[in-house]
């Protein structure tokens, strides 16, 4: 069966959020050149329709895994913008409370599990997910989103599979923003759809355009309604690109200039405001617009504001039983 | 009081914690219909169906990843990795995903699962299947590391392990899975992180873990008709270390001698040398000696793969040489 597509209201917020991650990660590049981050940034300009759009239609108690590039995904999955962003400025208020930084940012309670900074591990750990869910009886799903490069591991192929073999309630959700780190996929890649793998593991698999969030919302709909009724896993391979450098530390010079203003035209923020713009009044979206740059720079404030974390030992790591 | 194989209370073990817990569940490669290569799971697919005991792909990156996620998402999984060998490849699951959750995620979640596997030489399986590894998985914070010597703690430690709240590494051995002896004829568990007094002594304490246990005691009867009466300890739990049982026997003979089947540098017996001498300098009347593989890798021919395993000879050599 296939879903319609996100209502008007679903629509209104899939735009909202996809405003807040977007105004998100320009304050974080701008805090950055200021000094004001520590360690890397991956920002995700441009891949917004992918990671709201794909998350949209999910339950909190539905499990997502993300990347080192999941700001989207963590806003999209219902993640408090403030805590979000404290944890990215190494805050006691973080989802994480300063542990983990903006890579791998974790909030069971809302079914994110999270950030990963090794390139392909939340694949099999969506797997792991999916099969839990499944001996469970849960009808809960597991969503993987992963990049073009972590399409290129052994362990994406194993976890297919796997998920595959046994129908588990996955979809893996391939955000292909055209580079693993610097190199194009075409020097990556032996295909130039990826989701053409998918027929190797009799999974059912669909292109979308990434930069529409109503196309990956659509799509993910109907993969998310086929696990969750026991039809096992799909891939949808989202086409997307990264505006951005691959982290705040990038030198850039590889991208084509040419190639990013074709993309920065089909910006995923332009397409989604068009399409609502034949829906509701202007001033509602320019009102929309400015009250999700507010939350912003609310959060900012606060978390500039919080405390930082103290340092404790954690019982888990013990390295003896007693004594001394 | 029943006599069991160690490979018959590892399956009663199982077979018990599935019928006390539902979201245990076992998976790895050939421990369904066949019941493992060692035979350790045989029977229970029969018992509890083809659901919570998994044939798998040879897939041992994922599936220890799906360990790690599957744990964390309600279930409690038993992975086997057939080989200790095989380890290498659970190592980012291991190093980079479960050791890290529970403290970088700030207590949101934890990962009950147990992973099973064998190791050890001597019996002619060659350099890829003979490996002892302790130092690699104890070395890792947030896991803890067994290693029963015998049935009766084969039995109990795997029924703690299932049901410890985070990561255990289940060392087992492919020399003893024959042996027979005692266990406890009720349910029975062995705490993780008790070491066992195994025979008192007053000259030297031998530490040792699994078949080294074993190896310890014939070298300790020798040293008996010389004499020599040695303590030899059991330390069951690789991680946490039972401190305060090595520093009670040091205290009492004041000379140590730590055994363990892996390699020296770096190893595992390095470790306990350094603790001891960290925790009681004071006591000893000698340097803390190893007996350990040489560094290299374990050869096939039988006169080869004997010259290079730790037995009673060396054993005793280094006893004799502490308390000269």
């Amino acid at each position: 069966m296939m879903t319609n597509g996100p209502s008007v209201d679903e629509q209104i917020e899939i735009y909202r959020k996809m405003v807040v991650v977007r105004r998100m990660e320009e304050a974080l590049g701008a805090l950055h050149k200021q000094g004001g981050t520590r360690g890397p940034i991956h920002r995700c300009d441009g891949q917004e329709a992918v990671g709201v759009g794909a998350t949209a239609m999910l339950r909190s108690s539905d499990q997502v895994t993300s990347t080192h590039r999941g700001h989207a995904h963590y806003i999209g999955k219902g993640l408090d913008v403030h805590r979000v962003v404290a944890e990215i400025l190494g805050k006691e208020t973080g989802y994480c409370r300063g542990r983990a930084g903006h890579m791998l940012v974790a909030s069971a309670a809302d079914g994110l599990v999270g950030g990963n900074a090794i390139v392909g591990a939340g694949i099999p750990a969506a797997t792991g997910i999916a099969l839990s869910l499944q001996l469970q009886g849960r009808d809960d799903v597991a969503m993987c989103l992963f990049g073009d490069g972590a399409a290129q591991t052994g362990i994406c192929h194993e976890s297919m599979n796997i998920a595959a073999l046994w129908k588990l309630p996955v979809i893996f959700l391939l955000e292909h923003n055209q580079y693993g780190l610097t190199v194009h996929h075409a020097a990556q890649s032996s295909v130039a759809d990826l989701s053409v793998r998918a027929a190797g593991y009799a999974m059912p698999a669909e292109i979308v355009d990434g930069n529409d969030s109503v196309a990956v919302y659509i799509a993910a709909a109907n993969a998310v309604e086929r696990a969750r009724s026991g039809g096992g896993p799909t891939l949808i391979e989202a086409k997307t690109y990264r505006l951005e450098g691959f982290s705040t530390s990038d030198m850039g010079g590889y991208q084509d200039e040419a190639e990013i203003a074709l993309w920065r035209a089909r910006d995923p923020l332009t397409v989604a405001r068009a399409r609502l713009a034949g829906e509701i009044d202007t001033e509602v979206l320019d009102g929309l617009e400015a009250d999700a740059a507010q939350v912003v720079d609310d959060a900012f404030a606060a978390a500039l504001a919080d405390p930082p974390p103290e340092f404790e030992l954690h019982p888990a790591s013990a390295a003896y039983s007693g004594g001394a | 009081m029943a006599k069991l194989r160690y490979a018959e209370a590892l399956n009663r073990a199982l077979r018990e914690e599935m019928q006390r817990d539902p979201l245990v569940f076992l998976f790895g490669e050939d421990i369904g219909s066949y019941g493992g290569v060692f035979k350790v799971t045989r029977g229970l697919m029969d018992e509890f169906g083809a659901a919570r005991v998994r044939d798998t792909p040879i897939s041992e990156q994922t599936l220890t990843a799906m360990a790690v996620s599957a744990a964390m998402a309600g279930s409690r999984p038993v992975l086997e990795i057939m080989y200790a060998d095989f380890m290498p490849l659970t190592l980012d699951a291991l190093i980079n995903q479960a050791s890290i959750y529970e403290y970088i995620w700030a207590d949101q979640v934890r990962m009950p699962f147990v992973l099973r596997t064998q190791g050890g030489g001597g019996a002619g399986a060659g350099a890829q299947h003979s490996k002892s590894l302790d130092s690699l998985v104890a070395h890792i914070p947030g896991l803890k590391a067994v290693a029963p010597a015998t049935p009766w703690d084969a039995y109990g430690l795997l029924k703690s392990a299932i049901r410890d709240p985070g990561p255990v590494i289940f060392l087992e051995h492919k020399l003893l899975y024959n042996m027979r002896d005692e266990v406890p004829d009720g349910e029975e568990t062995v705490p993780l992180g008790r070491a066992r007094l195994v025979r008192e002594g007053t000259d030297v304490s031998i530490i040792a873990s699994s078949r080294m246990v074993h190896e310890s005691l014939l070298a300790a009867d020798r040293l008996a008709g010389e004499g020599i009466a040695a303590e030899v300890v059991d330390l069951r739990s690789l991680r946490p270390l039972d401190l305060d049982t090595l520093l009670g026997s040091v205290a009492r003979t004041h000379h140590a001698v730590v055994v363990n089947e892996g390699w020296r540098f770096c190893g595992y017996a390095a470790e306990v040398s350094a603790t001891l001498m960290d925790h009681a300098f004071d006591d000893l009347d000698a340097p803390v000696a190893r007996v350990t593989m040489p560094d290299l890798p374990i050869p096939y021919s039988e006169p080869l793969e004997r010259a290079v395993l730790p037995g009673p000879d060396e054993i005793v050599a280094a006893v004799r040489r502490t308390v000269a």
